[in-house]
């Protein structure tokens, strides 16, 4: 049964999701950013979709904890998307948009094969501690690629302010997400008191901080590179 | 071990991204000019923003009515103002450069606030003279 904290948790990020799409629209940066856009869109689908499950089958259904983990997926695999035009954004000047795409295809064509294999390996024994071990492994990989980005931004000494904001944001999502699981992994009796507030709230403070993003920070502003390693002018 | 090795890293990245996300956020306030208002207000007419002027401005920001603008940014800068507190106690008279660092980046956390401080003040001003008007 959920409680008064789960339907806050629930109502933050679906208006905070909300929030983003109209930002984006309102913007006019939909050109620029439709994989954040459809990310956002996807997730409030996802968000009624589940709520739908838990009304008709209960949250300790089985039918819920397959719509919950394939959604989950479904949003992760969205969400390298989103690192994919982020990553075509930074790289614009180089002319390798066909690189990027060929490599993130293959990252994807490489993680459905290992997925595939893993589960097929496992399906007599399909468990709760596979799916949690199989969720902290596609986070890290976000984490790994989000980092990678990360340091072409201070290497090519990016500094457009919405775009290091949006990195930045989806980093934190990513590495807080995959330290859950993997706490999750370790004790799995810490689960039910702390950690399984903790990925929810990551998932609101995502929608958050993109809001932010796209209402207050506009296109032309610009970061420097002292600015973000806290240096002092020169 | 697996787990372990990915929990480290996560956590390390997490805290990584954290700082730079936050000051991302002191960097867009930081060209910003404060109005004598603020001056005023906050009680640094006559000086600089201090590091310590942090709790204080904070104090004043939660008095005004526009309490949801900014209200999550605020709250990741007030964390990280904590985290540099305790590096600088922990490791600040120690190494000079963490002391240095850390001071810095408290001022901009100050600065920051008195910004959104000055931002609110203005929204207010302007909210109570809509509705001064629409009464008259």
């Amino acid at each position: 049964m959920l409680g008064p904290l789960d339907y806050i948790i629930w109502l933050s990020g679906f208006f905070l999701q909300a929030a983003v799409v109209v930002a984006i629209l309102c913007r006019g940066a939909l050109a620029r950013y439709y994989a954040v856009a459809a990310f956002m869109a996807t997730s409030i689908l996802v968000n009624c979709f589940q709520y739908l499950c838990i009304s008709r089958y209960g949250v300790d259904s089985k039918e819920y904890s397959y719509c919950y983990y394939s959604a989950e997926s479904l949003r992760t695999i969205l969400l390298f998307f989103v690192i994919i035009q982020l990553c075509e954004q930074i790289f614009a000047e180089m002319h390798v948009h066909r690189y990027i795409r060929g490599g993130a295809s293959m990252l994807l064509f490489a993680t459905a094969l290992f997925s595939y294999v893993v589960i097929h390996t496992h399906s007599d024994h399909l468990t709760k501690q596979f799916v949690v071990e199989f969720g902290q492994n596609l986070y890290f990989v976000g984490v790994v690629i989000t980092y990678a980005l990360w340091v072409a931004i201070l290497h090519f000494r990016e500094t457009r302010a919405r775009l290091i904001h949006l990195v930045l944001a989806l980093g934190l999502y990513f590495s807080g997400t995959a330290a859950t699981y993997a706490l999750r992994n370790l004790f799995p009796d810490m689960q039910p008191f702390i950690l399984q507030w903790v990925p929810p709230i990551f998932g609101v403070l995502l929608p958050l901080a993109w809001s932010y993003t796209f209402w207050r920070v506009p296109e032309e502003a610009r970061i420097l590179r002292y600015q973000l390693e806290g240096r002092a002018a020169r | 071990m697996i787990a372990a090795l990915i929990c480290v890293v996560s956590i390390a990245a997490l805290v990584q991204f954290f700082i730079s996300y936050s000051r991302a956020l002191l960097a867009s306030t930081r060209n910003v000019e404060l109005s004598e208002r603020v001056r005023e207000v906050a009680g640094v007419a006559s000086r600089n923003i201090a590091a310590e002027d942090f709790g204080r401005i904070l104090q004043f920001l939660f008095l005004c009515p526009e309490h949801n603008a900014y209200q999550g940014q605020v709250r990741a800068v007030g964390i990280y103002y904590q985290l540099l507190s305790v590096v600088n106690r922990l490791g600040g008279a120690l190494i000079p450069r963490v002391a240095a660092w850390t001071e810095r980046d408290r001022i901009a956390c100050s600065y920051f606030a008195a910004v959104v401080l000055d931002r609110r003040i203005a929204q207010s001003l302007d909210l109570f003279a809509r509705q001064a008007s629409s009464h008259s």
